[in-house]
């Protein structure tokens, strides 16, 4: 992503609206600027602002005459004044940074838009989690961290040691050069996405095992990692994975609830 | 694809914030568009505080065409019959919630349907389970979010932050608009419902619970 000079007026809206906090206004050429490292991609300021498109030299006197008063005026907070975004054309690797962050574009890998799969919740017609089995989404970068591929690869490889098989239409597993070794491709390494989910699934007794070895490897990570464990329901509504989870010290009371009203049914549906 | 999973708060946070979504799958895709917009319009009988639709967003959306002159009148937002026609190819929609008697009413004429999409509710994973069970549905599969519990946690902000930005689960509505918006809010520049639209308008799938927002945005504004 690009500010043009030309249409940039300063006005600093576009530095709160950054998710990842790449953008500042530049002190020497008082041009609003995208640190390009610490962009994703994800196309926030570009499609998520409303814009107008006045007369950038128009508005330039006029906030400096505002300026020179000390007035102090109110615009509206989503607004790029003169339009001033410039999409640029991304090539490899950047490219996995928009297909990562930007929730409007479909991954190559998997068709779907979004940087997961549909997990559980069109269980009741894939039969993707059965009864005794867990499902981990394993999520890096959000809320509002971002998070590095050198990171995500770090803990896939400690997943695999602990013995996670990943899942295979995933947008992660899909850039592992060694899946079974759980290792990320060494050229996207340094690039940084909004969020990534890695997606993985074992027996029920093995979940302590891949919790345990997520928390071992956690610290070694410099982003926020969040997750979510997702089962097959037993004829009453029913799993023992609550349990296993309280027993692991976690504490929860949000989810997803699949009501099984899609069709057909996969075949276990009681 | 929406992201509901993981929205921060407290149970008590949380008591109005249920989403209500429908989607379709490889084996079911073909002639989904149809059900797809029944879905939304048996939920729109039942007043969500949204309806949403994962490739181009809920009631709230930015536009690229402002002019000065349409400031004082870009709250109105898209109508639930705009949203519903919008729907022309296969998607995630939702429906988003901020009581559950409305949730339980909802789901009850959703089975009667039988449209035979996929249909999950993202909230209180109890108080999902007692709606489905009083509409005669008995939960399928569950998915529990652990919150963002590892990792440098320490890198995230206060929690009335965390509770505004993280109900846009793609991550778009940014840390720093939500303290900006509290601090207008608090000064008065404001109102609590401007600032939720404002909010809202950077959530590209409609998952956004404007309610829940202006809930929070009046308690951040009174210091509570």
């Amino acid at each position: 992503m690009r500010i043009d000079p030309r249409k940039c007026v300063a006005c600093g809206n576009c530095v709160a609206v950054c998710p990842m906090g790449a953008i500042a206004i530049d002190p020497v050429s008082h041009r609003a600027v995208v640190d390009e490292d610490e962009c994703v991609e994800c196309y926030t300021c570009y499609r998520g602002m409303s814009r107008e498109h006045l007369n950038p030299a128009v508005v330039r006197a006029i906030r400096r005459i505002a300026r020179l008063v000390r007035f102090r005026f109110d615009p509206e907070p989503d607004v790029c004044p003169t339009s001033a975004f410039t999409e640029t054309e991304l090539h490899w690797p950047r490219t996995v940074r928009r297909a990562f962050s930007d929730p409007i574009v479909p991954h190559e890998s998997t068709g779907v838009a979004g940087r997961g799969t549909e997990e559980v919740k069109t269980n009741d017609v894939t039969g993707r989690v059965r009864r005794g089995e867990a499902g981990f989404t394993v999520e890096f970068g959000r809320p509002g961290i971002g998070a590095r591929f050198r990171d995500i690869d770090r803990v896939t490889r400690a997943l695999a040691a602990a013995g996670a098989h990943f899942e295979q239409a995933n947008p992660v597993t899909s850039l592992m050069s060694d899946p079974a070794a759980g290792r990320i491709r060494d050229d996207i390494l340094g690039e940084k996405v909004l969020s990534a989910i890695v997606e993985l699934k074992t027996r029920m007794d093995r979940v302590p095992e891949i919790l345990r070895a997520l928390r071992a490897i956690a610290g070694e990570v410099e982003t926020v990692i969040c997750l979510g464990v997702s089962a097959r329901c037993d004829a009453g509504g029913d799993t023992e994975l609550a349990e296993v989870l309280r027993a692991e010290g976690f504490t929860f009371w949000r989810g997803k609830t699949n009501l099984g009203l899609g069709r057909p049914l996969w075949g276990d549906a009681a | 694809m929406t992201n509901t999973l993981h929205r921060y708060g407290s149970p008590e946070s949380l008591r109005d914030d249920y989403i209500v979504f429908a989607i379709s799958t490889k084996a079911n895709a073909e002639g989904c568009v149809p059900k797809l917009r029944a879905f939304l319009e048996i939920a729109q009988k039942h007043g969500p505080v949204s309806l949403g639709n994962a490739k181009k967003g809920g009631f709230h959306r930015p536009s690229p065409h402002l002019t000065p002159l349409v400031h004082w009148r870009r709250d109105g937002g898209l109508t639930a019959a705009e949203v519903i026609a919008g729907v022309d190819a296969p998607t995630v929609v939702c429906a988003v919630f901020e009581d559950l008697d409305r949730v339980r009413a909802f789901l009850a004429e959703l089975r009667e349907r039988d449209l035979g999409l996929s249909v999950n509710i993202s909230g209180l994973t109890e108080e999902a389970r007692r709606a489905a069970a009083a509409a005669g549905l008995v939960r399928h599969s569950v998915e529990f979010s652990l919150g963002f519990c590892l990792g440098q946690t320490d890198r995230m902000p206060d929690r009335r932050t965390l509770e505004l930005a993280t109900m846009c689960g793609h991550g778009m509505v940014s840390f720093g608009l939500v303290e900006k918006l509290v601090l207008l809010v608090k000064e008065g520049r404001r109102t609590p419902a401007e600032a939720g639209r404002c909010l809202a308008r950077f959530c590209s799938c409609g998952v956004f619970n404007l309610a829940r927002a202006e809930r929070l945005l009046e308690a951040a504004r009174a210091g509570r």
